[in-house]
């Protein structure tokens, strides 16, 4: 993975927003001009929120794609999962730090077992019925939690707080930040044991070819495995970072999942920090639909550009065209 | 002589226990219900709530001496489930009534079906449009969102607060209620001076909510909604800082909402029904002793805290239960006329008085406008005259 062309990107997104944030102001009056700004910020803020929760489920997608070329469905019930077992570990009286850590370790154990139990077994299988069997779980999950927890909704206390930080006649949550920080961090955690880990390298095989690096003594299915666990916790911790915005329920994966595979789709499926800019552009996209358009356009508005995106380059923003090493 | 009577009474025993298998003659009431899937936070205390009564009712002898056997269909919140079921306790179980009908949908689509079959039928879903235009045989018990919208706007007049903001969701609830208050802002004398919608599943609507902050002459907001949404929009409305009052509709009237909305939720006004308040109702009030003897009743039973939902189920099998009562019988015809003749009925939602051209029968005094303050709610008194 190349940290250097997602941070180009970003940069260039950065420079270009400043234009258009120029532009948008001059296109009101000048003495609206202070206002308009602030909504302005405020549009970019909301994106910025919503898009840090679209980058940090994004980011969950990309190791098991790496490993095994599947999409896992189920990655949104893993948030689903951190979020309401912290929830109701909370309501047993277990202290926030613990239920959430504890929240991850069943998480990861479910990501285990899911590959164990589902993908495993049908190791030979094409990657199609892997991703229905993916779908599968998820529907699954969503029954047991539903059975487990209740059917209502749930939220967490944000770490920083609910006093918002006010820039410039907008404001923004301090969890937002902490989101969109800490799905920078994953990846650059991710990127790290892809790239200078020997596990790391083992993935990078296994995902280039399976057979050859069983021949090299690979034991594929533990790296898989492994990825799957890391998933899933990857997951778990979106879930307990994202509650304290969007609320949680036994049902709110499928959304979230669906949100974060079109961020995955237009950052450029199997790259780290693609998902991250993906969910963050998905986001902005929204939030100036609502805002400058209508918000019944919003949805329809992402993804429209993502249809865009993939006409253009159906590699994504980010990723790279594949080449068939012979 | 001994003999004969024995087997005689054998012979009685055996009748009855092919027929219901108690020794009083029983009569079916039938309920279609989405105990599960996405409405089953509605259906499922509804089912608790009938099951829980229909034992009660037959542990004290009945009605006219005849036992009731409740039978509950679970349609999993789909219409066409609902529709395969009404026909099936219509034509299978033949039963005397029904009281069910969770969401609007499915309500609707088993209208035909009894409306047919000439069969009394006592919903328990929210749209106007099922009691409006009057079908024969349709009754419900809960409130309207017309009338949430009449209540709200009667409370903003009294704040002199006429130019409002509306915020509703895309979804069916929300969609529904934006409707009803368009409607009824002329009548009231409330202008809708700006309008934003928000998805159901989404997670920060500050977008919508900088643009009514940006509108001039705006004096109050009133968001139309259900679920989590307008518990976002209250915490993002704090979060911009915007001042003029806010009002939420029923559709958030429980606990979870303050819970979910945390700070944010303080100074949101809401109508909601007497049974949130229960306990914090004055002596005086005439619904007071119903609805804490439901709560009481509910909680102590499922361990689980009231809804305003189960209260509509409980409505509707005492409307049923009265207007038996005073048929003396379970002939349909009698019993739906005698439903339609309800007057003063106290029940959680209301005092109930139908007529032939009004089958819910609550005016708007059923409403009770709420503030919340500091995690619970406070009631307004202007607003119970």
């Amino acid at each position: 993975m190349d940290y250097d062309s997602g941070f180009r990107l970003v940069n260039s997104l950065v420079s270009s927003s400043n234009g258009l944030a120029h532009q948008v102001g001059v296109l009101f009056d000048r003495r609206r001009a202070p206002a308009a700004m602030a909504e302005f910020l405020q549009f970019t803020f909301s994106g910025l929120t919503v898009g840090a929760v679209y980058a940090l489920v994004a980011v969950g997608f990309t190791l098991i794609y790496n490993a095994s070329d599947v999409v896992n469905f189920a990655q949104g019930e893993f948030v689903m999962l951190g979020g309401m077992v912290t929830v109701f570990l909370g309501y047993a009286g277990v202290p926030m730090p613990l239920a959430a850590a504890i929240a991850v370790l069943i998480t990861t154990a479910v990501g285990l077992a899911l590959y164990r139990l589902g993908i495993a077994p049908a190791h030979d299988a094409s990657t199609v019925t892997m991703i229905i069997i993916t779908i599968g779980a998820s529907i699954f999950l969503r029954g047991v939690a539903e059975i487990i927890f209740d059917k209502r909704f749930h939220s967490l206390p944000a770490l920083f707080g609910s006093d918002p930080i006010r820039v410039g006649g907008a404001s923004i949550l301090p969890q937002s930040v902490v989101v969109l920080a800490s799905a920078l961090l994953i990846v650059c955690l991710l990127c790290a044991f892809i790239d200078r880990t020997l596990y790391g390298k083992a993935v990078i095989a296994t995902s280039a070819n399976r057979m050859a690096a069983t021949l090299v003594g690979i034991n594929t299915r533990t790296i898989v495995g492994a990825c799957f666990a890391i998933s899933a916790a990857i997951g778990a911790v979106a879930g307990v970072l994202v509650t304290p915005i969007t609320l949680t329920s036994y049902n709110v994966g499928t959304l979230l999942a669906l949100k974060g595979f079109a961020a995955v789709m237009l950052g450029g499926i199997g790259n780290a920090m693609g998902a991250v800019v993906g969910g963050v552009l998905l986001g902005l996209f929204e939030a100036f639909a609502a805002g400058y358009l209508s918000a019944s356009y919003k949805d329809a508005v992402a993804f429209v550009v993502i249809l865009a995106v993939l006409f253009a380059m159906p590699q994504g923003l980010v990723g790279k065209t594949t080449v068939e090493r012979v | 002589m001994l003999k004969k009577i024995t087997i005689a009474a054998g012979l009685i025993g055996l009748a009855t226990s092919v027929t219901g298998g108690s020794a009083t003659a029983q009569v079916k009431v039938g309920a279609v219900l989405s105990a599960s899937g996405p409405a089953s936070f509605l259906g499922d205390p509804e089912r608790k709530t009938l099951d829980m009564y229909v034992e009660d009712i037959n542990s004290k002898g009945g009605i006219n001496g005849q036992k009731l056997q409740l039978v509950v269909y679970d349609d999993g919140g789909d219409a066409n489930a609902a529709r395969t079921f009404a026909t099936r306790l219509v034509e299978e179980d033949k039963i005397a009534a029904m009281v069910g009908g969770t969401t609007t949908g499915t309500t609707l689509a088993m209208i035909p079906v009894f409306e047919d079959a000439q069969i009394p039928f006592i919903s328990l879903a929210g749209a106007v449009q099922i009691i409006e235009p009057v079908h024969k045989w349709v009754f419900k018990t809960p409130h309207t969102d017309r009338m949430a919208c009449e209540k709200v706007f009667d409370d903003l007049k009294r704040r002199k607060l006429t130019t409002v903001a509306l915020i509703s969701g895309t979804d069916a609830f929300g969609k529904s209620m934006r409707d009803q208050c368009l409607a009824v802002a002329p009548k009231a004398g409330i202008t809708i001076a700006h309008e934003e919608t928000y998805g159901p599943a989404d997670s920060d609507m500050t977008p919508q909510l900088i643009k009514i902050k940006a509108t001039p002459g705006i004096q109050a907001v009133v968001c139309a909604g259900f679920g989590q949404g307008p518990a976002i929009v209250t915490r993002n409305y704090r979060q911009l800082g915007i001042e003029y009052p806010l009002y939420q509709s029923h559709g958030v009237a429980s606990k979870q909402f303050i819970s979910l909305a945390g700070a944010a939720a303080n100074g949101v006004r809401l109508p909601a029904a007497a049974l949130l308040l229960a306990n914090k109702l004055p002596d005086s009030d005439r619904q007071k002793s119903v609805v804490v003897g439901y709560q009481n009743t509910f909680e102590n039973k499922t361990g689980q805290p009231v809804s305003t939902f189960g209260g509509h189920a409980y409505d509707g099998l005492m409307i049923l239960v009265d207007a038996a009562k005073r048929a003396g019988s379970f002939d349909s015809g009698k019993l739906r006329d005698e439903i339609e003749r309800t007057k003063g009925y106290v029940g959680t939602g209301g005092v109930v008085t139908m007529s032939p051209s009004d089958h819910l029968g609550l005016d708007l005094s059923a409403f009770r406008l709420l503030e919340i303050k500091d995690g619970d709610w406070i009631m307004i008194p202007d607003s119970a005259s």
